[in-house]
């Protein structure tokens, strides 16, 4: 049985914080889970999918955040409690249907999962989604702990409920990804059997109907600001003069620093556990009798803004701060001694030198950044199209997924990247106005999400352009999630159809449509040869699992290779050309790690010298 | 208890992330309270992998630069990248077996010679403990078990609160069945090589 699913109120468990949401979303009750993978939001899907298939939740792998927000809505329309789950940015993808989602309301309670990133462990941008509430007109809670998170994770449906409207509970990596000790509460047994009764003149977004609507959605704002003042989520702590305002992890740092410091009789601190709508009562209660307030918050200056204009509507005048070039930033994430540090200095503390060491002597460590792994399908690719390429000027728009590590040298093959699909369409773009050939790379999950529009566009308004589909079988970097291309029964999953790339892409009226397989070389140049040369919209689907996920599949493993020292003549194309982490110098010549070689035999065809030849038993 | 602040750096597919599961479930057993935090997702892709515990009295899971009480490092050179995190006092355990990265082997940059690395680690903080982790594992028949003897070190240099009998007991609730005789034995070996 999942351990996610035991039914024994009271036991203790370690678990990750996304394990700790799922877990408070199956104590309420929870029916429905829609999700598409991002980091680091991932493990939280699939511990509903793992759960999906030992119960009665329904989980799915939606397209995109979009339909995943439009399918969770509907069951909560249809009286199902829903979840659905994203990484912070697809919630911009979702925001369409969320805004107006917030007007139409839901009839059981529906939870929106954002995992914000700040310092952008993986992401592309660092945004903070609490304004997502605040412009949408949705409650907003954010947990400081695994508990808390878990316990959010059940009381969101609730407020869910009681409001009428979908709820945000909104993470931060430090969150999701910390693991810590929770508490079983009572499993609950889930409505599963949904109904819809018609009522389109409250269910339509027609103009006549949102007016109304809207009406009702800040009515429900008005009730939602007196349940954040009631919330036992937003407490005062402490009972000095001087004020700390803080959420989330922060809070965490706050109580560590002011034990560190040795100033917690001094200090008096408001958690704001439901940031949207803030507590005014609570807001303004706490600021009385204090000398100064400093708001400790990761990302954008929410609360502290929040605050000072509510300090300003009661005439408060006492200094209150939050980000500054001496106290917090907008950027990155906070930790322990930036907050104490913060602290001491507006508070005016002692603190105890950072017992710094001094590395100058310390010789410079080569990087390590995250590579694409030993025999990756997308290597092999961004060197077959350079070399199909190579007397041409070419130029690569492109997406989100492994292949983006192909931004670094030697592969150097990504020009351009903003968000999911952006490859195809900025491809479009860039095709109109510039000279060099426009070679995009998306991969099949990213297709799927957001890359069928951009290509429908280019085929349209008739854009020279090729797109290079990568298609490894998998959502590959979030942890080989299924998509819409990917073989479900291949991986034990039944009942799910296949959607084949190749069959959208003709029947999306692409002339030059070209298979291929990356790990045989020479045909693969000379078919992208063919591509490029093509005027208009030409594609090129290379299909190969993802190796990683084939080795998860335990499909028949290769020999791996080695370099035969007579025959090289230590060119290093292998190295220069590909990068491939199998390989490293030793004494000044190229060797192959066997241990992470997993016998793709590309380097052994980009040898001029075919000195790299497979090791036999 | 006064916080112990742990922070163990890896290469990706190390198995750092499962050394840190057992410890944290060791504490949870032992009844010390433990924070943990880790970093997933595109860091794994052969880059560094790094997890903080923090095991006592604290509510942050994440540690700040030079704050590290302990220091386990699975790879040197990257135990040497991690001394920031550390400070004079701090305990530092390394396996000396290098993982040199691929920017390394296309000319961007050198790869330190070990004696230097360890002398530099050696110098800065309280302790260091080196030794040839993998040579261990092959040893253990477990090559994979690399983590499991760096663990053994960590609880036999006893400035984490926790017993090498909790540590195992973690190991057996924690680890796959076919590699519990050869993780419990590199455990052991790891626990010998740091007396």
């Amino acid at each position: 049985m999942h351990k996610l699913l035991l039914d024994q109120p009271g036991k203790e468990m370690l678990v990750l914080g996304n394990e700790a949401i799922a877990r408070g979303a199956v104590e309420a009750g929870v029916a429905c889970a829609t999700t598409y993978p991002g980091t680091p939001s991932s493990e939280l899907s699939l511990a509903f999918f793992q759960m999906s298939k030992e119960s009665d939740l329904y989980f799915e792998y939606s397209t995109n955040e979009k339909v995943a927000l439009e399918v969770a809505a509907a069951a909560a329309n249809a009286g199902i409690r829903s979840m659905c789950v994203m990484k912070h940015v697809g919630v911009n993808v979702a925001a369409d249907a969320l805004m107006t989602l917030a007007y139409i309301g839901v009839k059981a309670g529906m939870v929106l999962l954002t995992a914000d990133d700040p310092f952008m462990f993986s992401s592309q941008n660092e945004q903070d989604n609490r304004y997502y509430g605040k412009m949408a007109g949705l409650c907003v809670l954010e947990p400081s702990s695994l508990p808390e998170a878990k316990a959010m994770a059940t009381y969101a449906f609730e407020l869910s409920e009681k409001l009428g409207e979908p709820v945000i509970l909104r993470t931060t990596t430090r969150i999701n990804h910390s693991t810590g000790a929770i508490t079983l509460g009572e499993l609950v047994k889930p409505n599963i059997k949904g109904s819809f009764t018609k009522d389109p003149f409250n269910l339509v977004a027609i103009p006549a109907v949102s007016r109304r609507l809207h009406t009702r959605l800040l009515q429900r704002l008005t009730e939602a600001e007196k349940i954040t003042d009631q919330s036992d989520y937003n407490y005062v702590q402490g009972g000095g003069a001087w004020g700390i305002v803080c959420n989330g992890v922060s809070y965490n740092y706050v109580c560590d620093a002011l034990n560190d410091l040795g100033v917690t009789d001094k200090v008096s601190i408001l958690r704001i556990g439901f940031s949207n709508p803030m507590p005014v009562a609570k807001v303004t209660e706490f600021l009385k009798g204090k000398e100064k307030i400093l708001v400790a918050e990761e990302g954008e200056p929410f609360m502290e803004e929040a605050v000072r204009s509510m300090a300003q509507e009661v005439g408060c005048t006492i200094p209150i701060k939050g980000k500054g070039p001496e106290l917090f930033s907008r950027e990155g994430e906070f930790d322990p001694a930036g907050v104490r540090k913060a602290i001491a200095g507006f508070f005016g503390v002692d603190l105890a030198p950072a017992a710094v060491l001094d590395l100058s002597d310390v010789p410079e460590i080569p990087a390590r950044p995250p590579n694409l792994c030993a025999g990756c399908t997308h290597r092999a690719v961004f060197y077959e199209v350079k070399k199909a390429a190579e007397n041409m000027e070419i130029m690569h728009p492109t997406d989100i997924g492994c292949y983006t590590l192909g931004v670094l040298p030697p592969l150097s093959s990504a020009d351009f990247l903003i968000c999911m699909g952006s490859s195809i369409s900025t491809g479009c773009g860039f095709s109109k106005f510039i000279d060099q050939k426009v070679v995009t790379y998306i991969g099949d999950s990213t297709f799927f999400h957001s890359g069928v529009p951009g290509l429908i566009n280019a085929v349209h308004n008739n854009h020279n352009v090729t797109m290079v589909i990568l298609d490894n079988g998998t959502t590959a970097m979030t942890g080989h999630q299924p998509n819409p291309g990917v073989d479900r029964d291949a991986m034990g999953q039944e009942g799910y159809n296949r959607i084949s790339i190749e069959n959208v892409v003709k029947g999306l009226g692409v002339e030059s449509v070209t298979v291929i397989k990356p790990y045989k070389v020479q045909k693969s140049v000379d078919a992208i040869k063919e591509a490029l040369a093509y005027q208009g919209v030409s594609v090129i689907i290379a299909q190969e699992l993802c190796p990683l996920y084939a080795k998860a599949l335990k499909r028949p493993v290769k020999k791996p290779f080695r370099i035969d020292m007579e025959k090289c003549k230590d060119h290093r194309l292998c190295v220069d050309a590909l990068g491939c982490p199998a390989m490293y110098v030793e004494n000044n010549k190229v060797a192959i790690n066997a241990e992470q070689c997993i016998g793709c035999a590309v380097c052994a065809q980009v040898c001029p010298e075919h000195a790299i030849v497979p090791i036999r038993d | 208890m006064d916080p112990v602040r742990l922070i163990i750096v890896a290469v990706g597919g190390q198995g750092n992330l499962l050394t840190a599961r057992v410890l944290g479930e060791a504490a949870l057993a032992s009844g010390i309270p433990v924070h943990m935090s880790e970093i997933h997702g595109m860091a794994q892709r052969g880059g560094v992998v790094e997890s903080s515990i923090v095991f006592g009295d604290a509510q942050s899971s994440i540690i700040s630069d030079s704050e590290a009480d302990v220091l386990l490092g699975f790879e040197p050179a990257e135990t040497l990248r991690a001394l920031n995190r550390c400070n004079k006092n701090t305990a530092v355990i390394t396996n000396t077996s290098p993982l040199p990265p691929f920017t390394a082997a296309i000319g961007k940059g050198v790869y330190p010679p070990l004696n230097q690395m360890l002398d530099l680690i050696s110098a800065k903080t309280a302790s260091l403990k080196a030794f040839d982790a993998l040579k261990l594992a092959h040893e253990a028949n477990n090559p994979l078990g690399l983590n499991m003897v760096l663990l053994g070190a960590l609880i036999r240099s006893g400035i984490i609160p926790i017993s090498a009998d909790t540590a195992k007991q973690a190991i057996k609730d924690n680890t796959k069945q076919a590699f519990l005789e050869s993780n419990l034995k590199a455990f052991d070996l790891g626990f010998e090589a740091a007396a």
